[in-house]
């Protein structure tokens, strides 16, 4: 490991909650990478559905004595463990990639906005000033409404309800980059203005995006879930965490919690150990906490 | 003054238009709400009969112009569901919402200012250490999920509570309210306490902040060195400054408890308009979600606004900076 890593490495582990939170998570992202190889059974593939298995509790044996759903299973007889680590996969791949694509508008449009001031600068970030006026879960909603359900278009709200975060943020330490010596001296040096940008700026604006972007990977995964639950998210074919929640919350009056209870804490478990790493990665790179 | 509250009603005035016009076209440009009602098997002159009876035959522009001289009749079409006016529909299950968002601020003011101040006074001790964590807590379960779990635990398993609805409404001033009955109170009590939770962690942090800065102030040690209880200094000289970033954020954020009283609604069954816009968005139902997303698009420009003037009025520093923006 290079000293910075093993730099960042020590400096991370003194928090033994982050420590225990960055492991969670690390699992997290494995058990949702490899689903399909180590759930039981796979949850959508009708034919290894058993209706007798429906609605049984956690821990019970299936009907045919080969199996045992440690979570119970659902209306259909599905394994609820299958279905909350296929959930899991569908739910981090929507945050990742809603994130990513915001991330990506939030460095174009924060880096141009701060570089270049002026009235460019002032109507981009009143642009973005009034989004994040609004609710993100008001701005997701008319997203939804216009632009109809489906992957895509989910993706495409949480990015809507997002890029002004990173943008903002992106903008407020460009405009303080811009002053030091190192971009005036690119400035003499007459560099392309595309690598004074890429290669000189954005590198040293990171930390801060790094840190947004941990906090709002976990509000990106609640976003989906609760669009998900109130039934205008991701189809029924890829069903996230949110949906199995909302499946389940009819039997959960009538005491059968498990098939909403462990697909809940499932999405619990993984936006708290989010957060976590998030605060302690906002510790060690907030630059007025950083000693040197 | 006037300047800054000008620019400020213009600019809302904008955002309103550059919305109603993303609203319609966005909707405009999905789904055939025709192929909903009429049945499958329909004749070519049936379909042309539905389409011309919700006007849908007519030109986008010709429908848009239409709809913002009948907006601003207070008119937003009827709801291709219920056949009645859908703002309406929706201002009939307006005081339901209204309710239960007041109910949820109450809740979050009464009881995040004095945890936060209790935090902020002794941020070292056990109690303030279990407040803050139960902040973190409240800012990282998602809605929906802390919804289901009051349900779980105070209606499935100890039963003290009402799972869903808004039990009998009584009517004060023409308005139906569930908050003067018991039996009502106790229907808005977990759903309240569900939209509330957000905003208490969100209070609770701002007071502590607050409190934590105002103890190292010069006026604070001032009252100390002259001998004022401490009752005296935390109640008066803290808590009125505290109290300003929180009057705004209050107004604020109650445009935001607006917004998420979709979920609540949505979990408790509760009559509210959230609960009609999910409804309308699944059928397809255009006139309703359009009249929906105007009116609370509207509510909280409004109400954005209102607290922008309100912070302005309480802190004379803002105005000065907001004047020459």
């Amino acid at each position: 490991m290079s000293p910075a890593w093993s730099r960042f490495a020590v400096a991370y582990r003194e928090s033994t909650v982050a420590l225990c939170a960055a492991v969670v998570l690390l699992l997290i992202v494995i058990a949702s990478l490899a689903a399909p190889w180590i759930a039981p059974q796979n949850p959508y593939d009708m034919a290894q559905l058993e209706l007798l298995d429906a609605r049984l509790p956690p821990g019970s044996a299936s009907a045919g004595g080969h199996a045992t759903y440690w979570l119970g299973t659902d209306a259909q007889g599905r394994d609820m463990l299958s279905a909350i680590l296929y959930g899991l996969r569908t739910s981090v791949t929507v945050g990742l990639s809603a994130t990513l694509i915001a991330v990506a508008i939030g460095i174009a449009v924060g880096l141009v906005s701060g570089y270049a001031g002026g009235r460019l600068d002032a109507l981009l970030m009143r642009v973005a000033d009034i989004q994040l006026s609004f609710p993100a879960v008001l701005v997701a909603l008319i997203l939804i409404a216009l632009l109809g359900q489906g992957t895509g278009k989910v993706i495409a709200a949480l990015v809507a309800a997002q890029w002004a975060y990173y943008a903002r943020t992106l903008r407020g330490v460009v405009l303080v980059e811009r002053q030091r010596e190192y971009i005036a001296a690119a400035r003499v040096l007459a560099l392309p203005l595309r690598s004074i940008l890429l290669r000189h700026l954005l590198p040293n604006c990171m930390p801060a995006l790094i840190v947004v972007g941990a906090l709002q990977v976990a509000s990106a995964i609640a976003l989906e879930a609760t669009l998900s639950f109130l039934g205008v998210g991701l189809p029924v074919t890829e069903p996230s965490l949110g949906l199995l929640i909302a499946n389940g919350f009819s039997y959960m009056l009538s005491g059968k919690y498990w098939i909403s209870f462990f697909p809940g804490l499932a999405l619990l478990v993984t936006i708290m150990s989010i957060n976590l790493v998030a605060d302690q990665l906002r510790d060690m790179l907030n630059p007025r906490l950083r000693v040197d | 003054m006037s300047g800054y509250l000008l620019s400020r009603t213009w600019q809302a005035a904008v955002v309103v238009a550059v919305m109603s016009l993303l609203v319609f076209f966005g909707i405009f440009a999905i789904g055939d709400p025709v192929a909903m009602f009429v049945n499958p098997q329909a004749d070519q002159a049936e379909i042309a009969r539905t389409t011309a009876a919700l006007g849908l035959d007519r030109p986008v522009w010709e429908q848009y112009g239409s709809f913002v001289a009948k907006a601003l009749h207070g008119d937003l079409g009827r709801s291709f569901v219920h056949g009645t006016s859908a703002i309406g529909l929706i201002l009939e299950r307006l005081p339901a919402t209204l309710e239960l968002a007041l109910a949820a601020m109450g809740i979050s003011v009464l009881l995040g200012i004095p945890l936060g101040l209790w935090a902020g006074l002794a941020p070292g001790s056990v109690a303030g250490r279990c407040i803050m964590g139960g902040s973190i807590l409240g800012f990282s379960l998602p809605t929906f999920w802390v919804g289901l779990m009051l349900i779980m635990v105070f209606a499935v398993q100890l039963h003290w509570l009402p799972a869903s609805g808004r039990g009998p409404v009584t009517d004060v001033w023409g308005l139906p309210l569930s908050i003067v009955s018991i039996e009502g109170l106790r229907h808005l009590v977990l759903p309240a306490l569900n939209l509330a939770l957000f905003k208490l962690s969100l209070i609770v942090r701002l007071t502590r902040a607050g409190t934590r800065e105002a103890l190292t102030q010069d006026y604070v040690r001032f009252a100390r060195a002259k001998g004022l209880p401490g009752r005296r200094i935390v109640f008066v000289h803290v808590l009125k400054n505290v109290l300003v970033p929180i009057v705004t954020v209050v107004g604020m954020e109650f445009g935001a408890l607006l917004a998420f009283s979709v979920v609540t609604e949505s979990i408790f069954a509760w009559p509210g308009m959230g609960k009609l816009l999910i409804d309308s968005i699944i059928q397809l139902d255009r006139p309703v979600v359009v009249a929906y997303l105007l009116l609370v698009v509207l509510m909280v420009v409004v109400i954005n606004l209102l607290a922008d003037l309100a912070y302005s009025l309480l802190d004379p520093r803002v105005r000065l900076s907001g004047a020459s923006a």
